[in-house]
């Protein structure tokens, strides 16, 4: 799979499909897309990476272990429901607030923060379970 | 910049509008606090000495909130938070009476000692592998199980328990561990299907997936659709989660390979959990169904503990004789369900808390020895008295507690049953619960006779009287942390055996509250009408 052309590719692809997996994340809670879907492609860009140039700089790229960047995303999702206890409601009650953000409202809510989580979970899990496939190839 | 909740129209229509409590928060607190610190362990996986540090005294917490809980439910009765401030039955609602709050702290306090016992039994390998991790997340699962109160709800915590369990049981991933795991994985994922299976159709049939609301609803559904049916598809998937005798051939396949601080949390918790399904959906749900099943699950029960008890004889491996009295164990919980009596279920109850401190306890003490004269197995075995009398002594004092010999906790459940048994005439359910009492005090009579009272085999000794100029073998000094798991258990199912008047009054509780579910009703439907 190491092609030249793929080898040069690759980066590129991976960049603009983390961009757009960012962009899915964002605009789910209103239209298609959200933390779930926007995690698989960010978790195939890192396996696209991973097959074109070899597990090792795909390591290198996301810094922290995959399961860590779940783990993270876990404790996000779990720390976004327990927000409500202040007003108190219910757990993982949605709670939102506005912002002013050059010239525009802009809506923030538990509910972001738990599907950011969700993103982590599914980047951290399948990543680390791509790379791990990767890796057993090459062995 | 104030959090604000969203302005709609009128919000009294689709959500709960009165402050959540803090004791409501309660329900919630086991299960986040879990899933919290699990997630934090994961991220700090790397960390092998911190893991203990932080996952001990996390667990402490986690029987103190639990314990908070129980003490609440028994004060103010049933208790619900309803998820996103939705209603019920559309929002997912945690429901706990006394019996989910008892479990749920029983489980907590197993899962304690497993984590004060783990930190000498688990490596460093096992720990980078994510021991503390899997423990937090499968306790995460297992108190989600026992507190929620919606039966998909249910279905997703049994999917949480049993992928942490996948995890510990794979930790080391040996081949024998490997072998064990995928018996364990693909039985029990056939399990979960059908408990799927039976959901999707109880959706299909009551359009809804709230307790409480099914409750409500059977009795007008039960002259037109097929409860019956339904019924006895969460018996077997339940069965087989709960190891009853037809399918419970998982258990015996795999409890015996993995590091023996997680053969001792699955022989404390994860039955015990099939057992705590069955106890909702098949009396607080559909009692009807239940009575109609009643014969089917008495003979299932007596073949469970029967079987059990003898496949525990024939055994030469000890972990693998423990795993069959783990089966034998919940064909006695079983024979509660099947007489349906306040009394017979109080005394399920009983037993499902007495079985998960001692299965756990046996483990434990099993795993020491074996540190002393290094196997499991009986023939080769021997020695442990002359090396370490304390722990034959304790292990002596499980064993009794295992067979239901006075004065440890096996005593009372059993003295229930067999009475409950006669009280409805099934005599030979009674006469099966005394009978698998005795072939368990033979059972583990011959264990203890021979891997504890014995000497050490003769090679042994000869091998050592070389070393040693002839002396008797050096008492052997164990780590202390483990002693403390043990001794706390041990403490235990003491305390439940002289003084049981404290937990048969709270099984009693829970039997009657699942018997006459309108508290739980009316915890979740403030001004239903139960029925």
């Amino acid at each position: 799979m190491r092609t030249v052309i793929f080898r040069t590719v690759a980066p590129y692809l991976t960049s603009l499909m983390v961009l757009f997996s960012i962009f899915v994340l964002l605009r789910g809670h209103n239209e298609p897309g959200g933390g779930f879907i926007g995690g698989l492609i960010a978790a195939s860009a890192f396996a696209i990476y991973g097959i074109a140039c070899g597990v090792a700089p795909v390591r290198r790229a996301i810094h922290f272990h995959p399961m860590a960047i779940a783990a993270f995303g876990l404790f996000l999702s779990g720390m976004a429901g327990v927000l409500s206890i202040f007003v108190s409601r219910s757990y993982m009650s949605g709670l939102w607030t506005s912002v002013h953000f050059f010239g525009n409202w802009i809506d923030l809510s538990t509910v972001l923060i738990f599907d950011i989580g969700v993103y982590l979970v599914v980047v951290g899990a399948i990543t680390s379970i791509a790379l791990a496939l990767e890796e057993r190839d090459r062995d | 910049m104030a959090i604000t909740s969203e302005p709609l129209k009128d919000l009294s229509v689709a959500m709960v509008t009165e402050p959540v409590t803090m004791a409501q928060w309660l329900l919630i607190a086991p299960v986040v606090w879990c899933l919290l610190v699990g997630a934090v362990l994961l991220m700090l996986r790397k960390h092998t000495w911190l893991q203990p540090l932080i996952a001990i005294p996390a667990l402490a917490v986690l029987c103190l909130l639990d314990g908070l809980l129980l003490a609440h439910v028994m004060v103010s009765g049933p208790l619900t938070m309803t998820m996103g401030s939705w209603l019920p039955p559309f929002g997912i609602s945690f429901t706990t009476d006394s019996l989910g709050a008892l479990f749920a702290l029983t489980s907590a306090l197993v899962a304690l000692a497993a984590g004060v016992f783990g930190r000498t039994d688990v490596d460093d390998t096992g720990r980078r592998y994510g021991f503390y991790p899997f423990v937090l997340l499968m306790m995460a699962g297992v108190s989600g199980a026992f507190l929620t109160g919606d039966i998909f709800n249910l279905y997703v915590w049994f999917e949480v328990l049993l992928i942490a369990s996948f995890g510990l049981l794979v930790l080391g991933s040996e081949r024998a561990q490997l072998d064990g795991g995928a018996k364990y994985a693909f039985l029990n994922l056939i399990a979960t299907t059908l408990f799927l299976v039976a959901t999707g159709y109880l959706y299909g049939l009551f359009g809804t997936l709230n307790m409480a609301d099914i409750i409500v609803k059977a009795p007008e559904l039960r002259s037109s659709a097929p409860l019956m049916t339904l019924v006895t598809l969460y018996l077997l998937a339940f069965g087989m989660k709960a190891a009853a005798f037809p399918v419970n051939f998982w258990l015996p396949a795999s409890y015996h390979t993995p590091r023996l601080v997680v053969s001792a949390l699955f022989a404390g918790l994860l039955t015990k959990v099939g057992i705590y399904a069955l106890l909702r959906t098949l009396v607080m749900l559909f009692p009807f169904e239940r009575t109609g099943l009643a014969d089917i699950i008495a003979i299932v029960a007596a073949a469970t503990m029967l079987s059990g008890v003898i496949g525990a004889l024939a055994q030469n491996d000890i972990r693998r004789s423990l795993g069959f009295l783990i089966i034998s164990g919940i064909g006695v919980m079983l024979a509660g369900l099947a007489l349906g009596s306040a009394a017979g279920l109080s005394g399920t109850v009983f037993y499902a808390v007495h079985s998960m401190v001692v299965m756990a306890a046996l483990y434990f003490a099993v795993g020491l020895a074996a540190r002393i004269n290094g196997g499991f197995t009986l023939s080769a075995g021997g020695g442990i008295y002359q090396a370490h009398a304390g722990l034959a002594f304790v292990t002596l004092a499980l064993f009794f507690s295992v067979a239901g010999l006075p004065p440890f906790s096996g005593l009372w459940p059993k003295v229930i049953l067999v009475k409950a048994s006669l009280d409805v005439g099934a005599w030979w359910l009674a006469a099966a619960i005394l009978v698998t009492g005795i072939l368990t005090t033979v059972t583990v009579g011959r264990i203890w006779a021979l891997a504890y009272w014995r000497p050490a085999p003769v090679d042994d000794l000869t091998r050592s009287a070389s070393e040693h100029d002839a002396e008797p073998p050096q008492p052997v000094r164990l780590p202390r942390g483990a002693i403390a798991a043990l001794a706390g258990l041990l403490l235990l199912t003491t305390a439940f055996g002289v003084w049981p008047e404290p937990l048969i009054r709270l099984s009693q509780d829970a039997a009657i509250g699942l018997l006459d579910p309108s508290a739980y009703v009316l915890s979740v439907f403030p001004g239903e009408v139960p029925r």
